[in-house]
């Protein structure tokens, strides 16, 4: 199929691929397999439409009628003014073993975000293209991508807002690529399981927790993260020097650190934890991570550099020491957690395999797979802990 | 490429599948490498330094071109040793507050209520006194982050590829010393108390009685925008509520939290503007000393 890199070798066999998406805004053009834009045209034309018209409608409708992934609804080109503005889609196609940024000319539609375009991309002219999403309502996290350059999700970038008439969208470039736009962010999973969970303190006489709201109002923040993985993505401290993921945990993960170590039930001290395994002295606040939250988030500002300071108080002040050492230490040690339930013994999603199997021999795999649940028999992560739709 | 203790052996199944090496008895000594792989290839062009098509590049001139002139006219106006202080020739009482407090021999007359307390200090009294505000604004969380990006290209912007290729961040010597941000943020306190007493002095018109001048109004912006940057200081932030989990327990404590939390948003403004203002009082202050101009008066009471 044009436009579209074949598996084995990760590189398109036609269309016009580059790998500088600055350049050739032109054409890019792929129709349906096996039908020529000439063959198209003419054929148009034989029903009483001059050439202009045919061609412009072929352009806006091609391959629509094949369908794949996009719905009606998301195709949308069948509803297409004969005379539109065109847009350049460069989207990044390959697998591990390489990729190139392919280039799609369609028609802008009104109203459109850089997920519609994928899923009418998937509709018309690359049915293969592999984009992850769900929720297309900036709730899942799931479509997670640099556009034009910037990290942001899929579904809430409006292309009227983008300038130019060229968009790049290409996959995040802190993780592995799988295929397409899809990465694999195992990463992140491994990095979770190395926080020590929740422990709250004793419970009171009558066997409950009190906890008052203004105790609890600057975690409430936290807890609006959506696990995009945009900030660990933008974040230089992982995304151009990769070494440093054997040390560093990540925005998101101190903003997780950050919701239990505020939280005035929990027992466990995770302060050295921080300083000594999840490198947070790594983070050179440059604030990438706030910029980027599509929650808005103030991720620097009231997670990171609390937890430094923190950390300040419990490795670097002399003066927090020797209060810390007069009033005696209230909290368990995370690395002492750490070496009683390691981080390696953590439960996964890998231990719901033997009940999953059990709802497969009772047939409910089957309505499972129809409602796009994730298939990892692939190997990959492609569904990773999000929902999964390929094209294709 | 594997990296990690011991992570060549006692892989389990099921991570393999998420390409994850378990490592069985990974925390014997301190740092660990956490168990994760590395090196598998990531998409996007490698060769390019971003994608982005917009102009990230401003920002990051602008830090520069301002941070770079007030370090230079900082510099000369240290390195200077005169026309720091305004005195009753002039029927003035303004001290330059790159000069305050003035404590060595050096001092002229007048410029130093305090008494001289280093005797022994040979060279310019604004070497002294600067060291506090050149160490708060250094160790700075939102200056940190301005010149990171702009002189230290690490990164210059987000999602722009970083100046070098190997990074520690904060974690070693001598950038692991931010961490005594806090210890500057007392000592600034300290001064801006001097700072606001220079304000309030200036009031004092020598042999014409006490009134306000253009200078006055100078040394009271600056003091209270420096007064506004120590408040909106992430590390006052701390120490004032910050580092409780109970809120509910410490309840003046709070409050001053909530007073402070929004200052702190603006850290960032607060910051420039207090470093212009600054700076445009000491040139205030010295054009007067010189003799360049006059200054104005507001009002006088006899």
């Amino acid at each position: 199929m044009a436009g579209v890199p074949p598996k084995d070798s990760g590189k398109p066999e036609t269309g016009n691929v580059t790998d500088d998406p600055a350049a050739g805004d032109e054409e890019g053009m792929a129709l349906s397999e096996g039908v020529t834009e000439k063959e198209a045209v003419g054929e148009a034309e034989g029903e009483g439409m001059t050439e202009k018209e045919a061609t412009a409608q072929v352009k806006g409708v091609a391959g629509a009628e094949v369908g794949g992934v996009g719905s009606s609804e998301d195709a949308g080109a069948s509803e297409e003014p004969p005379e539109t503005e065109q847009v350049t889609m460069k989207v990044w196609r390959g697998d591990p073993s390489g990729g190139a940024f392919v280039d799609y000319v369609l028609p802008r539609v009104e109203g459109e975000v850089v997920l519609d375009v994928v899923h009418r991309l998937q509709a018309t002219q690359a049915h293969d293209l592999a984009a992850r999403w769900n929720c297309k309502a900036g709730k899942c996290g799931s479509c997670s991508a640099e556009i034009n350059g910037k990290p942001c999700l899929m579904c809430m970038t409006r292309m009227e807002e983008l300038p130019g008439d060229t968009v790049t969208v290409a996959p995040m470039k802190t993780f592995p690529i799988i295929r397409d736009l899809v990465t694999d962010v195992t990463f992140n999973f491994v990095m979770a399981r190395q926080i020590p969970a929740f422990r709250p303190k004793e419970p009171e006489p009558d066997g409950t927790y009190r906890m008052q709201q203004i105790d609890v109002n600057r975690i409430q923040e936290f807890h609006k993260c959506i696990e995009c993985f945009l900030c660990q993505d933008v974040c230089h401290v992982i995304r151009d020097h990769e070494v440093n993921k054997l040390y560093y945990a990540g925005p998101r993960f101190f903003v997780r650190a950050a919701v239990l170590e505020m939280h005035p039930l929990d027992t466990i001290d995770r302060r050295d934890l921080l300083k000594e395994h999840l490198g947070l002295g790594f983070c050179n606040i440059t604030k990438c991570c706030t910029e980027v939250c599509p929650e808005h988030i103030h991720i620097t500002d009231n997670a990171i550099i609390p937890l430094k300071e923190r950390v300040a108080d419990s490795a670097y002040d002399p003066v927090a020491w020797l209060g810390r050492k007069i009033r005696g230490r209230r909290k368990a040690r995370a690395l002492e957690v750490l070496e009683l339930a390691p981080a390696h013994a953590a439960p996964t999603s890998d231990d719901l395999r033997p009940a999953m199997a059990t709802q497969d021999e009772s047939g409910e795999s089957a309505s499972r797979d129809s409602a796009g649940a994730p298939d990892r028999s692939d190997g990959g992560n492609a569904g990773g802990e999000h929902g999964n739709n390929t094209g294709g | 490429m594997k990296y990690g203790l011991r992570a060549q052996h006692a892989p389990v199944a099921s991570a393999e599948e998420c390409n994850v090496t378990i490592v069985e008895e990974a925390r014997d000594s301190a740092p660990t490498a956490i168990p994760v792989e590395i090196g598998k290839p990531r998409g996007g062009p490698r060769d390019r330094r971003t994608l982005r098509k917009d102009s990230w590049w401003q920002s990051p001139t602008v830090t520069v071109v301002i941070l770079s002139t007030f370090v230079g006219y900082s510099t000369f106006a240290a390195f200077q040793g005169r026309n720091y202080y305004v005195g009753s020739g002039r029927h003035r009482n303004l001290l330059s507050p790159f000069y305050s407090p003035c404590m060595t021999h050096a001092c002229v007359a007048g410029s130093h209520p305090l008494g001289i307390w280093f005797q022994f200090w040979q060279f310019s009294p604004a070497l002294l006194v600067l060291i506090i505000p050149l160490g708060l604004r250094l160790t700075c969380y939102y200056y940190r982050k301005a010149y990171y990006r702009a002189f230290w290209q690490s990164p210059p912007a987000c999602a722009v590829a970083d100046g070098h290729a190997r990074y520690t961040g904060e974690t070693r010597f001598p950038l692991v010393w931010q961490n005594i941000h806090r210890y500057f943020f007392f000592l600034a306190f300290f001064l801006n108390i001097i700072l606001t007493i220079d304000a309030i002095e200036a009031f004092r018109l020598p042999g014409e009685g006490v009134g306000m001048t253009i200078g006055t109004i100078f040394l009271l912006v600056n003091a209270a925008l420096l007064w506004m940057y120590s408040s909106s200081c992430h590390s006052f932030r701390h120490i004032c509520g910050g580092n409780l989990n109970e809120f509910s327990k410490h309840r003046i404590r709070y409050r001053i939290w909530k007073i402070v939390t929004p200052l702190n948003a603006r850290h960032m403004q607060i910051a420039w503007t207090s470093l212009v203002v600054v700076g445009l009082t000491d040139l205030y202050v010295r054009l007067v000393a010189a003799g360049v101009f006059t200054d104005p008066k507001i009002f006088v009471v006899h």
